[in-house]
C-alpha cells in the first residue's frame, strides 16, 4: 500500500526550512568519533613502531614522569571544574558559572605551560629519532588540541557575562559542546598518558 | 519527535539567490548542491579522462616517446587522484546522496545544511590546487597511494599541495558523512520505519560509516608524511630509522574502504533503478540491508590484502586473505538480489536500464578477479602488474561510473524537468561498454603475463596489446561525445517529463520535477513501499494517511 498525505491547500508562500530535533550535539559526537579515529590512527602507528622498529641504545629515554603526571591531574581536575561550571549554568547562576569557566580555562592555559616546559627539558628533539618524532607528533597533536579548547572556553566565559552574554540556560548548546570537546581532550590525553609514558 | 514547520527558520534571503546563479553561490538547498556536486565532478571527469587519454597514448608504443617519464608519473597520479576523489567519491555521495536522501526521509533538507554546502564548496579548491600544481612546480609523482619512500624522495611542492588538496577533500567527505549519518537517522519523517527506507539511504549510511572511520585515519598518515617531507622526520623513511609498511597498513586501512566508499552507493543507486524499469519490487529488501552492513564491518578488516608483498607475516596473509573471501559472500548475495529482481520483470531497456544492467555484468568480473587477487599465491604473481589495473577499472569503472551514467538518465527528468533522447542514450551505451570491455579486458592478459602497472615504458612484446587496449579507450572517450550532446540538447528542447515519467513509487517522484524549494508542497509523502511495483493499481491508490 503507497500511501501519500493529502495535498494541503497552500494559500500563503511555502516555506523552505522546518524544525526539528536539535541535532548540533549528535553531530559533533560524530565528529569526535572522526577526531578519535585520527588518534588511533597515531597510537596504532607509534604502537607498531615500538613492536617493530628497535630503536639505537642511544635512542632509548627514560621519560620524566613527574610533569605528565601533573598535566594527567590539572586536564582531569579541568573536567571536573568544567562540569561544575555547567551545574552553575543550569541554576542560572551565571557568576559562579563564569568563576568555575575561568579556572577551567586556567587549568587548561597551565597544562600547556607545563607541556611546554617539559618539550624544553626533553633529552631528545623533532628529528632525533623514530621516538622522539612520534612523541612530538602525538602530544603536539594533541596540545593543538588543548589550545583549539582553552580558546573555546575563554569565548564562552565571555559569552556567559550577564546581562550581555549569549550562552544562557535557555541557549546552552556552545557550552554543552565545548564541555563534551573537552571531556573528549581529556580521556585522548589518559589514553596517550599511558601509552606513551607508562607502557 | 515532531516536525512542525516555521516560518520564522528560512534563511536569509540572500543565501537564496533565483536561477542559475544559484548554482554558482553558497546555496543552502541540498537539491541545489547535490547538483553542484554532480557537475563539479563531472568537469573533474573530463579532466581527469583527458589525462586518461595521455597515458593512454604514451602506451601505444614501447618507449616513453610522447612524453617524459617524470611528467608521465604526474600525469598517472593526477589520473588517479582525481577519478577517485574528484569524480567518483563526490558523485556516487555527495551528488545524488544529496539530491535523494532528504526526499526518501521525508525532510526538507539535510540535517545540516550550511555543513553540507561547507563540504561542497572545499572540492573546487582542493581540485584547483591540484591541478595547478602541474604547472608550477610539477604536480606529485608517487601514484594516488603516495607511497613512502618515493613521496618524499620526489619533489617536495607537487606532493605537498597533494597531501593538502587530499586533506580537504577528506575534510569535505567527513562533514558529509556526518550530515548523511544524521539526516538518515534522526530526519526521517514520523511513522517511516528504518525499514522501509529506499535502499539508497542504507547504502548511504553504510558509506558514512566508513567515512566517519576510516578518512581521519587516512588524514592523519598524510599530516605525519608530511612532516617526513617538510621536516625531515623519519616516520616512513628507512634511512631515517622509519617503517614504510606502517604508512601501508595506515593508507590502506582508509583506502580499501575507500573502494566501498566509492561502489556501495552503487549498489544503493542500482537497487532504485532496476525495480522501477523493470516493474517488480526489489527482491531480498532485508538480505540486502544485512549484506551492506556485513559489507561495511568486513570491508574495514580486509586492508592488507593490498599488501601480500610488503613482507607481511603469513598469519596476516591467511588472517586477510579469509576476511576478503568472506566479503564476497554479501557482495554475491547482493549480485543474486539484483538478478532476481529482473527475472520475470517487464523490462523496459532504456538507457538507465542497460548502463545497470552494464554495472551488473562488468562489477561480476571485477568481483571475480578480486576474489582472485585476493589469494596470496596468485596475488604474489600479479601484484602490481596490469592484472590490478583491470580488476580496479572493472570496478570503478565498469561498477561506479556505469551507475553514475544510469543514474544520470534516470533522474535527469527530476532534475530538470525534461526527459533525455532515449535513443541517443543507448547508443551512449553501446559504445562505452564496447570502448570499455576493449580498453580493460586486455589488460588482464598484460598483468597475467607480467607487465608492470605505473611505468611509461614497457616491453615491445606488449605493445600489440596495450594498442587495443588504447583503441578502446578511445573509443571510451568519443562516447563522451553523445552524451554531451544528449544533456545540452535535452536540457533546453528534450520532452516535458511531467511529475513521473517512470511510474515510480519513490517519493522524489511524488513532487514536480524539478521540484519546489521545499521538495513538496505541503507534508512531505509517507511512503510505506517504496518498491510496491506490480501490483494491481499500482499508484492509483494513494490513500490518505492518518498519523
Ligand atoms: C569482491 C570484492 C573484492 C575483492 C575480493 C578485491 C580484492 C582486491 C585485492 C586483493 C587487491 C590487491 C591487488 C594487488 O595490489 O595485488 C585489490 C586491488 C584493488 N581493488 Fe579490489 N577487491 C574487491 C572489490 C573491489 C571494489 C568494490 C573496488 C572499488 C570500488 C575495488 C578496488 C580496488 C582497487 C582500486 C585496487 C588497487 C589498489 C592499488 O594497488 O592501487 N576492489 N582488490
Ligand atoms: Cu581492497
Amino acid at each position: 500500500m503507497t500511501s501519500i498525505a493529502p495535498k494541503e491547500q497552500s494559500s500563503e508562500k511555502e516555506v523552505q526550512t522546518e524544525e526539528h530535533e536539535d541535532l548540533r550535539l549528535f553531530g559533533l559526537i560524530a565528529f569526535l568519533i572522526a577526531d578519535g579515529m585520527t588518534f588511533a590512527g597515531f597510537f596504532a602507528a607509534y604502537l607498531t613502531f615500538k613492536a617493530v622498529n628497535p630503536l639505537m641504545p642511544d635512542a632509548i629515554y627514560e621519560l620524566e614522569l613527574a610533569l605528565p603526571t601533573l598535566n594527567t591531574i590539572l586536564l582531569l581536575a579541568s573536567s571536573f571544574t568544567f562540569h561544575r561550571a555547567g551545574k552553575f549554568l543550569e541554576s542560572n547562576k551565571a557568576k559562579d558559572c563564569q568563576k568555575w569557566l575561568l579556572i577551567t580555562g586556567g587549568l587548561g592555559v597551565a597544562f600547556l605551560i607545563s607541556q611546554m616546559v617539559e618539550y624544553f627539558t626533553l633529552p631528545f628533539g623533532l628529528t632525533d629519532n623514530l621516538f622522539a618524532s612520534t612523541f612530538y607528533a602525538l602530544t603536539g597533536f594533541h596540545g593543538l588540541h588543548v589550545t583549539l579548547g582553552s580558546i573555546m572556553i575563554m569565548i564562552i566565559w565571555w559569552q556567559t557575562r550577564v546581562p550581555s552574554g549569549r550562552v544562557t540556560n535557555q541557549n546552552k548548546f556552545p557550552f554543552e559542546a565545548a564541555e563534551l570537546y573537552w571531556h573528549f581532550v581529556d580521556g585522548i590525553w589518559v589514553v596517550l598518558f599511558i601509552i606513551l609514558y607508562l607502557l | 519527535m515532531t516536525i512542525s514547520i516555521q516560518p520564522t527558520n528560512n534563511p536569509p534571503e540572500k543565501l537564496q539567490p533565483k536561477g542559475w546563479l544559484k548554482y554558482f553561490s553558497f546555496s543552502l538547498d541540498h537539491k541545489v548542491i547535490g547538483l553542484q556536486y554532480l557537475v563539479c565532478g563531472f568537469l573533474f571527469y573530463l579532466i581527469g579522462g583527458v589525462l586518461a587519454g595521455a597515458i593512454r597514448i604514451e602506451l601505444t608504443s614501447p618507449l616513453s616517446d610522447f612524453m617524459p617519464r617524470e611528467v608521465y608519473n604526474q600525469v598517472l597520479t593526477l589520473h588517479g587522484t582525481i577519478m577517485i576523489f574528484l569524480w567518483i567519491v563526490p558523485v556516487v555521495n555527495g551528488a545524488f546522496g544529496n539530491y535523494l536522501i532528504p526526499f526518501y526521509v521525508g525532510a526538507r533538507d539535510m540535517a545540516f545544511p550550511r555543513l553540507n554546502a561547507v563540504a561542497f564548496w572545499l572540492i573546487p579548491p582542493a581540485g584547483l590546487m591540484l591541478i595547478t600544481s602541474y604547472f608550477i612546480n610539477g604536480a606529485a609523482q608517487s601514484g594516488w597511494t603516495a607511497y613512502p619512500p618515493l613521496s618524499i624522495t620526489t619533489p617536495a611542492a607537487g606532493q605537498i599541495i597533494w597531501i593538502l588538496s587530499v586533506l580537504l577533500l577528506g575534510g569535505s567527505s567527513i562533514f558529509g558523512g556526518i550530515n548523511f549519518i544524521a539526516t538518515i537517522l534522526k530526519l526521517r519523517r514520523p511513522g517511516l520505519k528504518l525499514m522501509q527506507l529506499p535502499m539508497y539511504c542504507w547504502a548511504m549510511l553504510g558509506t558514512s560509516i566508513l567515512v566517519v572511520l576510516s578518512t581521519p585515519v587516512l588524514a592523519g598518515t598524510l599530516i605525519l608524511l608530511s612532516f617526513d617531507i617538510v621536516a625531515h622526520t623519519g616516520f616512513f623513511n628507512p634511512s631515517l630509522g622509519g617503517n614504510v609498511v606502517v604508512y601501508q597498513h595506515l593508507f590502506w586501512f582508509y583506502s580499501h574502504p575507500a573502494v566501498y566508499i566509492m561502489v556501495l552507493p552503487a549498489f544503493g543507486l542500482v537497487s532504485e533503478i532496476l525495480p522501477v524499469h523493470s516493474r517488480k519490487p526489489l527482491f531480498g529488501y532485508t538480505t540486502m540491508v544485512f549484506s551492506i552492513m556485513g559489507i561495511v564491518v568486513l570491508g574495514l578488516v580486509v586492508w592488507a590484502h593490498h599488501m601480500f608483498t610488503s613482507g607481511t607475516p603469513p598469519w596476516m596473509r591467511l588472517f586477510f586473505t579469509i576476511a576478503t573471501a568472506f566479503i564476497a559472500v554479501p557482495t554475491g548475495i547482493k549480485f543474486f538480489n539484483w538478478v532476481a529482481t529482473l527475472w520475470g520483470g517487464k523490462i523496459s531497456l532504456n538507457a538507465a536500464m542497460l548502463f545497470s544492467c552494464g554495472f551488473i555484468v562488468n562489477f561480476v568480473l571485477g568481483g571475480i578477479t578480486g576474489v582472485a587477487l585476493a589469494q596470496v599465491p596468485f596475488d604474489v604473481h600479479v601484484h602490481d602488474t596490469y592484472f590490478v589495473v583491470a580488476h580496479f577499472h572493472y570496478i570503478v569503472y565498469g561498477g561506479s561510473v556505469f551507475v553514475i551514467f544510469s543514474s544520470i538518465y534516470h533522474w535527469f527528468p527530476k532534475f530538470t524537468g525534461r526527459m533525455l533522447n532515449e535513443n541517443l542514450g543507448r547508443f551512449h551505451f553501446i559504445i562505452t561498454f564496447i570502448g570499455f570491455n576493449l580498453c580493460f579486458a586486455p589488460q588482464h592478459w598484460l598483468g597475467l603475463n607480467g607487465m608492470p602497472r605505473r611505468v611509461a615504458e614497457y616491453d615491445p612484446q606488449f605493445q600489440l596489446v596495450n594498442q587495443i587496449s588504447s583503441v578502446g579507450a578511445l573509443i571510451m572517450a568519443l562516447s563522451t561525445l553523445p552524451f554531451l550532446w544528449n544533456i545540452f540538447q535535452s536540457f533546453f528542447y528534450g520532452i516535458k517529463a511531467g511529475n513521473n515519467p517512470w511510474h515510480a513509487l519513490t517519493p522524489e517522484w511524488l513532487t514536480t520535477s524539478p521540484p519546489p524549494v521545499e521538495n513538496w508542497e505541503g507534508e512531505a509523502p509517507l511512503v510505506l513501499e517504496p518498491y510496491g511495483y506490480g501490483k494491481k493499481e499500482p499508484i492509483e491508490i494513494i490513500k490518505t494517511e492518518e498519523e
